[in-house]
């Protein structure tokens, strides 16, 4: 049989989804944020929610998530996501509204727009994608770095004297009585993909059934910045960030 | 008869927030201006026009979640006071770049750190030059009643949206703690979702919908020529502000040999003044710019001939003063005078200090 006869629309199991755009990622390979963007798509693209649904991007690698996710964006200054989801939620009730911000975005210096959307319970999707580093700007030290992690800001290693302690922001969120549904996933094989799916999808139906703030804490490899191979960098987040952020469910109300 | 009110000014901006179809406000209490929102806390419109009010957490967040809802189209707004402004600076910036209208108001205290909470105009600068990042305008407009408080709330929404720019009212502890008649204007109801995506429907995020292409609302342009072309885009924009939008107001003008001028309530003051220095026989008028940003720079540029010598009267230390002398360019003396740390000037003080560049 000729490989022709097998390209049948009956035959697909698998494409492309809709709701990404067809403008080429600019990540580095072996990075996760294609992967996250890619499930967002698919849950939005299966709820049919394409046009109930409008984001908000970070600053960070991910500012321009609005070139691949084919649905309204809103672009937001250096930690602020949260306000200006805030801000659409309030005024647009029936919208689906999601951040999606790195841990510097997020936990650094959007610590208070994140906590307070939380602790107010909005109704949004918090995506916090945690690679332990400020990707864009050239791999520096996050709050949530490692101790001992080398980063272009402790290239010693992070010290606790110096620094303090990694910030386990996700879990400060699952102890407001705002959020509703607070987990931590990963993408780095097939199953954990599919959890990470799963959950998107769960907090998307949060929102639309008033529960309060949902957010994911997706930990994610940032080859690039932690100077590795895509391989070395999954193997890595295994062994490092993995028994210090642990996966699973903080919170299901 | 249109029904009058005696109210503050402050509550004359959340009175007209509620009247003219405002879709948001989101705040930050501090005085001299806490009662624009303790106002329309105890109005309640989302009970009767759907209008959403909410206390932020800081500043820095009630900006940011103006950017949010004006860029679903919404009408939203905040208000502060000095401090407050300086940490909504990053905020506007942003939302100048990325095109967006909103409304803001700056009831301003003495500065600079946590200064006093009297009232003063020594925020000028931070409002029409900038105080964010980056080549910006904001609109600027100054009342001196507390009508003009009522009014400008439509105004500034009007002129944001027609701009799609951030508008700024520029006023101050005096006229948002005074009490004055104020005429209600007609209601405006809110627009409706039809509504937003017909007027705004070609850049605000309503939803990707079949029939469009997705709208990112964003400030970023990475490639040079791409922002060097949005810079320009900016300053033909602010060249239409200029063109179209001036508004001041003049008092005594016709026969003036000198000229004071000064803007929402060193304004008031300095009409007083006019008629003192009038009743002594010396011929002053007074130019009240009511936009700040556009300045009338070509309305102080058509009386220089018949002028001798020009005043500003500003409770800052001098601020005002450098876009009327860039607007004079030299041609008369432009002097300044002024009480700082939240004093107000006499009207006697005026004249005093005009009878000393008469000399
Ligand atoms: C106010 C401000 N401060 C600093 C920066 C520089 N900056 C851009 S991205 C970034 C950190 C991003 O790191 P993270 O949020 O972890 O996202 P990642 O790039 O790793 O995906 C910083 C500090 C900025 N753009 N604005």
């Amino acid at each position: 049989m000729d490989v022709k006869d097998i390209i049948k629309p009956e035959n697909k199991v698998y494409g492309k989804c809709p709701v990404m755009t067809e403008k080429v990622l600019h990540y580095c390979p072996g990075c996760s944020h294609g992967t996250i963007h890619k499930l967002l798509a698919e849950v939005i693209d299966e709820m049919n929610i394409q046009d109930k649904t409008i984001a908000v991007s970070p600053v960070g690698c991910s500012v321009f998530a609005y070139n691949y996710i084919d649905i309204d964006w809103q672009q937001a200054a250096h930690g602020r996501a949260c306000a200006l989801a805030t801000g659409v939620k309030r005024l647009c009730p029936d919208k689906y509204v999601f951040t999606y911000q790195g841990d510097g975005d997020l936990a650094a210096i959007g610590t208070a727009e994140t906590i307070h959307a939380c602790n107010r319970g909005e109704n949004i999707v918090v995506i916090l994608v945690n690679n332990a580093i400020y990707g864009m700007t050239g791999g520096q030290m996050s709050p949530l770095t490692l101790e001992g992690q080398v980063t272009s800001t402790t290239p010693y290693g992070r010290k606790i004297e110096l620094n303090g302690y990694p910030l386990k922001i996700t879990n400060l969120a699952a102890q407001l009585d705002g959020t509703c549904y607070v987990t931590r996933q990963s993408v780095q094989n097939a199953a954990a993909v599919r959890r990470t799916k799963k959950a998107i999808r769960k907090a998307f139906e949060n929102s639309a059934q008033k529960k309060g703030t949902s957010l994911i804490e997706v930990v994610s490899s940032c080859n690039s910045g932690w100077k590795l191979s895509p391989i070395g960098a999954n193997k890595w987040m295994e062994d490092n960030l993995f028994p210090f952020y642990p996966l699973g469910d903080l919170k299901d109300k | 008869m249109a029904e009058k009110l005696l109210m503050k000014g402050n509550e004359a901006i959340a009175i007209a927030a509620i009247r003219c179809g405002c879709d948001g406000y989101f705040g930050y209490p501090i005085t001299p201006q806490s009662e624009v929102m303790e106002t329309l806390m105890e109005e309640k419109p989302w009970e009767t026009t759907g209008m959403v009010v909410l206390q932020a957490e800081s500043e820095v967040a009630s900006i940011n979640m103006l950017y949010g809802g004006a860029a679903c189209g919404k009408k939203v707004m905040t208000s502060s006071s000095s401090p407050g402004i300086s940490l909504m600076c990053e905020g506007f910036s942003y939302m100048a770049g990325a095109e967006l209208p909103c409304l803001v108001a700056n009831v301003v205290r003495g500065g600079p750190g946590l200064g006093s909470i009297q009232a003063s105009q020594a925020d000028y600068f931070q409002a029409v030059k900038g105080g964010g990042h980056g080549d910006y305008q904001l609109i600027v407009l100054a009342p001196n009643s507390v009508q003009e408080m009522y009014d400008f709330v439509d105004l500034g929404f009007e002129l944001a949206f027609k701009y799609r720019n951030p508008a700024l009212i520029l006023t101050d502890g005096v006229i948002g703690q005074m009490m004055e008649k104020v005429e209600l204007r007609p209601e405006k109801p809110r627009w409706t979702d039809e509504e937003i995506i017909k007027l705004h429907g070609s850049w605000a995020t309503t939803g990707k919908t079949k029939d469009r292409p997705q709208h990112a609302v964003t400030s970023l342009a990475l490639e040079s020529a791409v922002l060097e072309k949005f810079n320009l885009k900016l300053i033909e924009k602010y060249k239409q502000l200029n063109e179209l939008e001036v508004r001041f107001e003049k008092i005594n003008c016709d026969d003036a040999d000198y000229l004071i001028i000064a803007y929402g309530s060193a304004s008031r003051v300095c009409e007083k003044a006019v008629e003192l220095a009038r009743n002594e026989g010396i011929k002053v008028g007074l130019l009240r710019p009511i936009t700040l940003y556009p300045f009338p720079t070509k309305a102080i540029q058509d009386m220089v001939k018949q002028l001798k010598a020009i005043i500003t009267v500003e409770m800052s230390a001098g601020q005002m003063v450098q876009d009327v002398r860039l607007a004079v360019n030299g041609a008369i003396p432009v002097e300044y005078f002024g009480r700082l740390g939240g004093i107000i000037p006499t009207p006697e003080e005026v004249v005093v200090a005009l009878k000393n560049i008469i000399k």
